[in-house]
C-alpha cells in the first residue's frame, strides 16, 4: 500500500477516507484535522492559554502534543482518581511527558475533593463507577481551570468516543444529553469555562497511531473499571458497522452535528445558579458534586 | 511468527506467511480496534508477515466515564 501523497510505503490505511499515508504525511494529516476542528468551531484563538485535561492515555497526550506543536500556550491538568496502580502509572506518564517538553502540569487529587478515591466512592454510593468518576472529572476540570485562570479546557475525546456517546444517547432518546453533545461547549456562566474536543474529527486508531509514531509513552493498559462499560459495548457495535461500511461512524457523528443537533437545540429553560456550598454552577441549590461528596463523607465518616 | 495480544496480555505462535488483514481475521480482531506494530513501524493490512516476525496487536479502544 502506498502513501497517497508521496507514493512511499504507507504506515496507516484510512478506509473511511479511501486513503493511506506514510508516517510523515499521516502526522501532517493529523495536525491538519486538529487545525480544522479548532477553526470550524472557533474553539480558541491562537493567543488563548489552553488547559489540557490529561489522563496519561493516547488521546489526551496526543492532543497535548499537537497543541504544543501548533504553538499554543498550554498546561496539563491531571486528575488523580486514586485507582490503585493504574493512577500511579498514568500520573507518571503525564509527569514524564510534561517534563520532557518543559510544560506545566497541574495535579488535582480526587480523594481530597470528594472525600475518598474513586474505588471507595463506588462502594459507598453504589453508583456506577464511571458515572461518579465522570461527574467528579467534569467538576474538578472546571474548578481547576477557574482557579488557575484558564477560560478553555481541552479534552482528548475522539470520533469514536463521540460516536459511542451519541449512540448511547439516541438508544435512550436522552433529550437533555443530545443538545449538549458538541465538540465545543461554550461558557454559559461566568464560573463555567469553555470545553472543547479538538480530536473529534480523528478516530481512536488514528490518535493511537499518532501517539505511536510521535514516540509518546502513554499508558496502554485500560482503566480497571472500564471493563464491561457500556461505552465499550457501543464502540464494538460501531466498529462492526465500520468494518462492513467504512465511514459509518464518521457519517453518524457528523450527520448529527450538521443536520440533527440544531433540531434538538431548542432553548433549554434552565436557570443556572451557584451551589450554596461550593459556589460552582448548578441548576439547583446544591450541586451534584457536593451531593456526591456529602454522601461519601457521611458513609466513610470523613 | 510471534503475535502479542493484550487484555489479557499473551503471546501466540502462528506458522506460515500471510497478509496482516488475514492474520487479523484468523484471530477474530477487527482492524479498527488495533494498531499492528512490528518493531518501530506500523503495518497496513496488505503487508505480508512471515515466520521470523514479532508482531504486536495493540488495542486502541478505551472506555469508561465521559468527562
Amino acid at each position: 500500500m502506498k502513501c497517497r501523497k508521496c507514493g512511499d510505503a504507507a504506515a496507516l490505511e484510512l478506509r473511511r477516507h479511501n486513503a493511506a499515508f506514510c508516517s510523515p504525511h499521516f502526522l501532517e494529516f493529523f495536525q491538519k484535522q486538529v487545525r480544522e476542528a479548532i477553526r470550524h468551531y472557533r474553539m480558541f484563538p491562537p493567543d488563548t492559554p489552553v488547559l489540557v485535561a490529561v489522563s496519561g492515555g493516547k488521546d489526551s497526550l496526543a492532543l497535548w502534543d499537537v497543541l504544543i506543536q501548533e504553538g499554543y500556550e498550554t498546561a496539563g491538568l491531571y486528575l488523580d482518581l486514586g485507582i490503585f496502580e493504574y493512577s500511579v502509572e498514568s500520573k507518571a506518564k503525564c509527569e514524564t511527558f510534561a517534563a520532557a517538553r518543559g510544560q506545566k502540569l497541574i495535579v488535582e487529587r480526587v480523594v481530597e475533593a470528594v472525600g475518598a478515591p474513586i474505588p471507595e466512592v463506588q462502594k459507598v454510593t453504589r453508583r456506577p463507577t464511571c458515572s461518579a468518576c465522570g461527574l467528579s472529572k467534569r467538576y474538578l476540570m472546571n474548578r481547576a481551570a477557574l482557579e488557575h485562570g484558564y477560560r478553555v479546557v481541552a479534552t482528548g475525546h475522539n470520533l469514536d468516543d463521540e460516536a459511542a456517546t451519541l449512540f448511547g444517547s439516541v438508544l435512550h432518546w436522552q433529550m437533555d444529553a443530545l443538545p449538549r453533545q458538541s465538540p465545543m461547549l461554550d461558557s454559559t456562566h461566568p464560573k463555567l469555562v469553555r470545553r472543547v474536543k479538538p480530536l473529534y474529527r480523528l478516530s481512536e486508531r488514528e490518535t493511537a497511531a499518532y501517539a505511536f509514531l510521535r514516540g509518546i509513552d502513554y499508558i496502554v493498559e485500560e482503566c480497571p473499571f472500564a471493563r464491561g462499560a457500556t461505552s465499550l459495548e457501543h464502540k464494538e457495535i460501531l466498529n462492526r458497522m465500520e468494518a462492513a461500511s467504512p465511514g459509518a461512524k464518521h457519517n453518524f457523528l457528523f450527520g448529527f452535528l450538521d443536520k440533527a443537533r440544531p433540531a434538538f437545540q431548542q432553548a433549554q429553560d434552565v436557570t443556572l445558579t451557584e451551589c450554596v456550598r461550593c459556589g460552582q454552577v448548578t441548576t439547583g441549590e446544591l450541586c451534584a458534586f457536593c451531593k456526591l461528596s456529602e454522601q461519601v463523607r457521611r458513609r466513610t465518616g470523613g | 511468527m510471534k503475535v502479542t495480544l493484550r487484555y489479557p496480555k499473551r503471546q501466540v505462535e502462528i506458522a506460515g506467511k500471510r497478509r496482516v488483514k488475514d492474520l487479523l481475521r484468523e484471530l477474530d480482531v477487527l482492524p479498527e480496534t488495533v494498531l499492528v506494530i512490528r518493531g518501530s513501524e506500523l503495518l497496513t493490512g496488505d503487508t505480508v508477515v512471515g515466520e521470523d516476525d514479532e508482531i504486536e496487536l495493540r488495542p486502541v479502544i478505551s472506555g469508561g466515564s465521559p468527562a
